[in-house]
């Protein structure tokens, strides 16, 4: 076959490739077809990788050893420690994870970007169009690459959650934004001809450019509170597909420039999806905002009278109960307690309680795993239920039991002027009785008293989140 | 600009919209997963640093190259493998089995 035949053929491949993505992602809308819709977009992942070694190998002159060893060598060695970390990685430590996943496609765009730079620079195939994009590829790849494992640091509490102000922040982003804007100037105009500069002149500013989107990347997620962590990622997941389509101008190639598009459009809609369930705005967040009152444990609150309650007290209500609605929050995630309330449940039904889950769209540490969790531990999908479906079933409830959720269960969202303010919250206050199991009156994200818990029908049951239902399930099985 | 770059431009340009288009209807339950699969589709960066590679003539390319095609495969084969095990979550199980064996086999996140 000839060389046009091969590329012809690679080239409809990659199309195939894209295809899949799209569709994939679509059928990803859904829970029952989404794992398909992964596996579709892994397929078509799997035929655009295929094809392009095979393009390689068959074209004049083939695959030189060197390159043979850096492809097979650097896919085992990725592809495997990917592969390890996906296998092994505990459920509540996923965000963090895909944030390192999201890391390394930012830096590999910024890689492919800078390699195809050092190629063409100085030569005739150095043009503007491949200046601008280059340098777009790699700023905004080195964003994200830094900006990512800063996040997956907060994530794992490496890095402190609570917003870290660098001192005259504002001057060095500006500062960063200056050489950043400027270095792209000169490289563009330097393409253009407007401008002569060494070769090794423009290698320096690029140098330059790259230690300020990597700087950028640092500057802007340290002060972002821990709680904003999810639309942060979300947010770099979107620009690393963005830095993929302009590392696909650069070398022109039309796979990674629908993939990155779709990726960078797809994780902007996902990332305001995000910021509004939380009622923030994109904006806001990277501004830095409240947030990150992760060392507040046993900080009490003064004024509030609560009402603590026993076990046997707790495990009688619920054992009594008609209904009963579980409304989990991050302490449930941390406390890995996602079985434990799943056995709770078990034994409440087996005495027909009715019992089903209270899904706040933030609950956990990303929209959705929550969801994840308890999914994770066999809890029936149909019982877990999101916010508007299960707002109403609260005043029917007979007992609704908080466990480790804190902002999204407090009434004060719906007074204007405190930090949680329009916050979409769950009705916990309107069952009949709740129960709140917390490790301490220490306070959320929002850094606020719950109001909740000083309600009269509140009874306060502090323990680790494990702990405190393993003491109920061995209470409500005496009863 | 040549020819070639202004069909670039149209096909990115529709591909932002199909992006649009194609998550604009998602439940809030599947926003980590679609998330995480997002993530993996973006590791098509790897096809480009496979054409790198093979193009790679000097020590730096070499390196560059190199390091391009570990990220890339991490985040190709991490993606996907992770995406597909936070969605094995949400298939649907026989209400007869409970708890007991199946749950402490599918457990690795239990310390």
């Amino acid at each position: 076959m000839s060389q046009e035949w091969i590329y012809t053929i690679v080239f409809l491949a990659w199309l195939v490739g894209a295809a899949a993505f799209v569709i994939g992602l679509h059928q990803m809308n859904s829970p029952a077809t989404a794992r398909n819709g992964n596996r579709l977009s892994a397929g078509g992942m799997t035929i655009a990788v295929g094809t392009t070694l095979l393009y390689l190998i068959t074209r004049q002159g083939g695959l030189s050893l060197e390159a043979w060893a850096i492809i097979l060598v650097g896919f085992a060695i990725g592809g495997g420690a990917g592969l390890y970390m996906a296998r092994t990685v505990k459920m509540t430590a996923m965000p963090q994870l895909v944030s390192i996943f999201n890391a390394v496609g930012g830096g590999a765009a910024a890689l492919v970007a800078i390699d195809d730079y050092l190629r063409v620079v100085g030569t005739r195939e150095e043009e503007v169009a491949t200046a601008i994009f280059v340098v777009l590829g790699v700023v905004i790849g080195c964003v994200t690459f830094s900006g990512s494992l800063i996040a997956s640091g907060k994530l794992q509490g490496v890095i402190s959650g609570k917003p870290i102000l660098i001192p005259g922040g504002r001057l060095v982003t500006a500062l960063l934004a200056i050489v950043a804007v400027g270095g792209f100037l000169a490289l563009v105009f330097a393409a253009g001809g407007a401008l002569t500069l060494d070769v090794a002149v423009q290698e320096l500013i690029l140098l330059a450019i790259i230690g300020a989107g990597l700087l950028f990347g640092i500057t802007m997620v340290l002060p972002i509170g821990g709680a904003d962590m999810p639309v942060v990622i979300s947010l770099l997941n979107s620009f690393t597909g963005t830095a993929a389509a302009m590392a696909g101008f650069v070398i022109g190639n039309p796979v990674l420039i629908i993939a990155g598009a779709l990726v960078g459009a797809s994780g902007g809609i996902l990332t305001k999806l995000m910021a509004d369930a939380m009622n923030r705005s994109i904006v806001n967040i990277i501004a830095g905002g409240f947030g990150g009152a992760e060392g507040t444990v046993g900080a009490v609150a003064g004024s509030t009278q609560v009402r603590e309650i026993g076990v046997d007290d707790a495990a009688i209500q619920l054992a009594y109960a008609s209904s009963v609605i579980v409304v989990p929050g991050y302490g449930l995630a941390v406390a890995q307690a996602q079985h434990a309330v799943r056995e709770l449940a078990e034994i409440l039904e087996d005495r027909n309680v009715d019992v089903k889950y209270a899904i706040h769209p933030v609950a956990g540490r990303m929209p959705g795993h929550m969801n994840v969790l308890l999914a994770e531990a066999n809890v029936p999908y149909p019982q877990l239920k999101e916010m508007d479906d299960i707002n109403p079933e609260f005043d029917r409830c007979d007992v609704a039991l908080v466990i480790g959720a804190n902002d999204v269960t407090n009434p004060a969202a719906r007074r204007p002027g405190t930090p949680v303010s329009g916050m979409p919250i769950l009705d916990v206050d309107h069952a009949k009785s709740i129960i709140v199991i917390k490790r301490s009156m220490g306070r959320g994200y929002a850094g606020i008293d719950n109001e909740l818990y000083g309600n009269p029908k509140t009874g306060m049951l502090f323990a680790d989140a494990k702990e405190g239902l393993a003491a109920l399930i061995a209470a409500v099985k005496q009863v | 600009m040549s020819q070639e770059l202004l069909n670039s431009l149209a096909i990115f340009i529709l591909a932002i919209l199909v992006g649009f288009e194609v998550i604009s209807k998602v439940p809030a339950t599947l926003h980590t997963p679609l998330m995480s699969g997002a993530n993996s589709i973006h590791g098509i960066v790897l096809v480009g640093a496979m054409l790198i590679a093979a193009e790679a003539d000097n020590p730096l390319s070499y390196a560059l190259a190199f390091i391009a095609m570990v990220f890339g495969a991490a985040n190709v084969v991490g993606g996907y493998v992770v995406t597909d095990r936070m969605l094995q979550m949400f298939k649907k199980k026989p209400a007869a089995a409970k708890a007991g064996s199946e749950s402490a086999t599918g457990v690795s996140g239990d310390a």
